[in-house]
């Protein structure tokens, strides 16, 4: 995966809690066999009406928020379907990072392993982020070495990250790669099992 | 010191730990279906890397399957994904249960059938709903397409230590109700993220009285409370159930098998980072209302108003639900007519969901507006049903009776429900467009549901079951 740290760009404000992986990504397009491509099928019943025309009042068809790279939403982002084409299709669009005061653990996990960067920061700290982003467009820098979310006005929001997956993050490991290292460990412990039974 | 059964389980998997690192885990069984695999496959190809205990995999179809005219897939993408899944097993040396496998169905219900779930196990899947084997007191997980691939190449996943959490269901449960209807019960009092973090172990009274069948109910469910796992100690239930299963052992092996098992149950005065607690008898019949599964009542209630909420978050939520669902704040539950009724899916597609939803129907007739399919959870329950009549009875009343898969549930298939049309679903989920696009999901029991295709509207199952008692 790509190595990420610092990202600069207005936020996109969606106004939703418990945003669920269908409507991250809906099901008509886990058909397909490939990790790539999947961008274009983001939010895609949100984004267009049945005949493929936008719905004009919907957050990622606002032009002020084309090109953005940060999606803000509420509470318990990702619920729903452990399906990796959810962080695929938002990485795809153009998101590098998501902020919410929480998300589902399946989701978050995924993240992780595709270098999307999932942010949480308290309610209020994300319903003023949310405010900021509705009224005009709002630029922020996320800086993942420091851990902090600074604002164009310069308000500073730090995060928390556990540390295994910041370095993941930041290096854009493998992780299979890194687990090859403790081949003898897996090796040991299969061979205890073998013996206990 | 007193340990639960999810500490027990995970401490035992641990492969190598290190302060200020997630825990490798050792997983014991890996089950594989044909949607969240190919990437993973391919990103083995790509890196020249292997399975590493193709013995401890195995894979079925199941999202993407057709439930009748099986040999003739139309759409050419759903096709390549089956295809791929054949080769794939095939290139790596994975046991699968393809389309014409005696074996075949919902990955979550075949793998209990077959014996592969047993007790002790840690057990992945790339779908969440793995949380159902957590009824035998594994410690079953859903898991994203890398990680797939991270276990298929190594057999271990980084995973932090959970929280625990013991959701504790008190006393028996009243006439009428069912599994279902106390797993959405727990959901709507405590959010569809009470769960976060946390693996939890359902107890108590009415949890020990369920059977094998009702505790995967409940587990499968897990993961609409937000937990990233769910499960129960075993007990002689569970040991009941296992016995004579394909991947059980036997003779001397299965009792040394079962006192292993018995052990691994929670101790007494075992302690949990969060505790829930929730009367059996208050629980009624529950069907959903909006669009997600937290958002259910009680039968014999309304849909709820909007000044029945205190943040301003919650408000704007019901509001959207109800736009969608097309459904007026306080509209009584059994006022709501539906065109659909769909019996199946991981959670409600076993032989005692079948019985149960054919018990209501018995003798009767499908209304007029309603379209009812049944699908059966997997070919073994398909053929049980069909040994004790229940086809011919579900055929008798209007219902079409399908072959086995996930189906409607997800709508990956041509089992769709059309936009603006309302359905009553066994399944798991009432998300937007989750049975279509447009389409309204109410979630409900197997007996609940098959009451709503007699009536037309939803009716509380309990009237009908007391006049035939």
């Amino acid at each position: 995966m790509e190595p990420i740290n610092k990202v600069v760009s207005v936020v996109t404000p969606l106004d939703r809690k418990n945003v669920d992986t269908d409507q991250i990504i809906s099901k008509e397009f886990l058909k397909r066999i490939e990790r790539t491509g999947f961008g274009k099928y983001v939010f895609y019943h949100w984004r267009f009406h049945e005949d493929g025309s936008e719905v004009k009042d919907f957050v990622l068809n606002d032009e002020r928020f084309k090109g953005s790279k940060i999606l803000v939403a509420h509470e318990n982002f990702g619920c729903g379907s452990s399906r990796e084409h959810a962080p695929w299709s938002i990485l795809d669009y153009g998101f590098n990072v998501v902020i919410a005061p929480s998300f589902a653990d399946i989701f978050h996990n995924n993240c992780m392993k595709n270098g999307l960067l999932p942010i949480k920061l308290t309610v209020s700290e994300v319903e003023e982020l949310l405010a900021n982003g509705q009224q005009q467009p709002y630029s922020v820098e996320v800086n993942l070495e420091k851990q902090t979310v600074t604002g164009q006005d310069g308000k500073t929001y730090s995060f928390d990250i556990d540390p295994y997956y910041k370095q993941m993050l930041l290096n854009g490991w493998d992780e299979i790669s890194l687990t090859f290292q403790y081949e003898e460990h897996i090796a040991k412990y299969e061979e205890r099992v073998k013996q206990s039974v | 010191m007193a340990k639960n059964i999810i500490e027990k389980i995970w401490d035992q998997h641990i492969v190598y730990e290190e302060q200020g690192k997630p825990d490798l885990l050792y997983i014991d069984l890996h089950l594989l279906h044909e949607v969240t695999s190919p990437q993973a496959f391919e990103g083995l190809r790509l890196a020249n890397r292997t399975v590493r205990r193709p013995d401890l995999c195995f894979a079925t179809m199941d999202h993407n399957v057709p439930t009748r005219n099986r040999d003739a897939i139309k759409d050419p993408i759903a096709r390549k994904q089956i295809n791929t899944l054949q080769s794939n097993c095939d290139e790596f040396g994975v046991e699968l249960a393809n389309m014409d496998h005696p074996d075949q169905g919902i990955v979550h219900i075949i793998g209990p059938e077959l014996g592969l779930t047993q007790p002790g196990k840690t057990i992945v899947c790339g779908d969440s709903h793995t949380s159902t084997h957590g009824a035998f007191g594994a410690i079953a997980f859903g898991i994203g397409t890398s990680e797939v691939e991270h276990v298929l190449s190594t057999q271990t996943l980084w995973q932090t230590k959970p929280k625990t959490m013991e959701i504790r269901v008190n006393g028996k449960l009243g006439f009428g109700v069912t599994a279902k209807d106390i797993i959405l019960a727990i959901i709507a009092k405590f959010g569809i993220d009470m769960g976060t973090g946390h693996i939890a172990e359902y107890t108590g009274e009415a949890i020990r009285n369920l059977t094998m069948e009702e505790r995967m109910t409940i587990c499968n469910m897990s993961i609409e409370a937000g937990a990233k796992a769910g499960l129960i100690s075993p007990d002689e239930t569970t040991i009941a159930y296992l016995k004579g299963r394909k991947h059980v052992p036997e003779g001397d092996a299965f009792d040394k098998a079962a006192a292993t098992w018995l052990a691994l149950a929670s101790d007494e005065g075992a302690t949990y980072d969060t505790v829930v607690e929730i009367d059996a008898d208050e629980i009624e019949p529950f069907v959903t209302w909006g669009t997600n599964p937290a958002m259910g009542s009680g039968i014999t209630s309304h849909v709820p108003y909007a000044k029945d909420f205190e943040s301003e978050s919650d408000k704007e939520a019901l509001k959207q639900a109800l736009a969608y669902m097309g459904l007026e704040e306080g509209a009584p539950l059994t006022s709501i007519d539906i065109q659909h009724v769909f019996i199946g899916s991981c959670t409600n597609a076993r032989l005692s969901d079948l019985r149960a939803a054919a018990k209501v129907i018995e003798g009767k007739k499908v209304h007029s507006s309603v379209t009812a399919i049944v699908v059966p959870g997997s070919r073994t329950v398909k053929k049980q049903a069909e040994e004790e009549g229940l086809d011919a009875i579900f055929l008798e009343a209007g219902f079409e009776w399908r072959e086995s898969g996930c189906s409607m549930c997800l709508a990956m298939n041509d089992d769709v429900v059309p936009t603006g049309e309302r359905c009553a679903s066994t399944s798991n989920r009432n998300f937007e467009g989750r049975q279509g696009a447009g389409a309204r999901t109410h979630l409900m029991s197997p007996a609940m549901a098959a009451a709503s295709a007699i009536a037309g509207h939803f009716v509380d199952v309990r009237e009908l079951q007391a006049t035939k008692a």
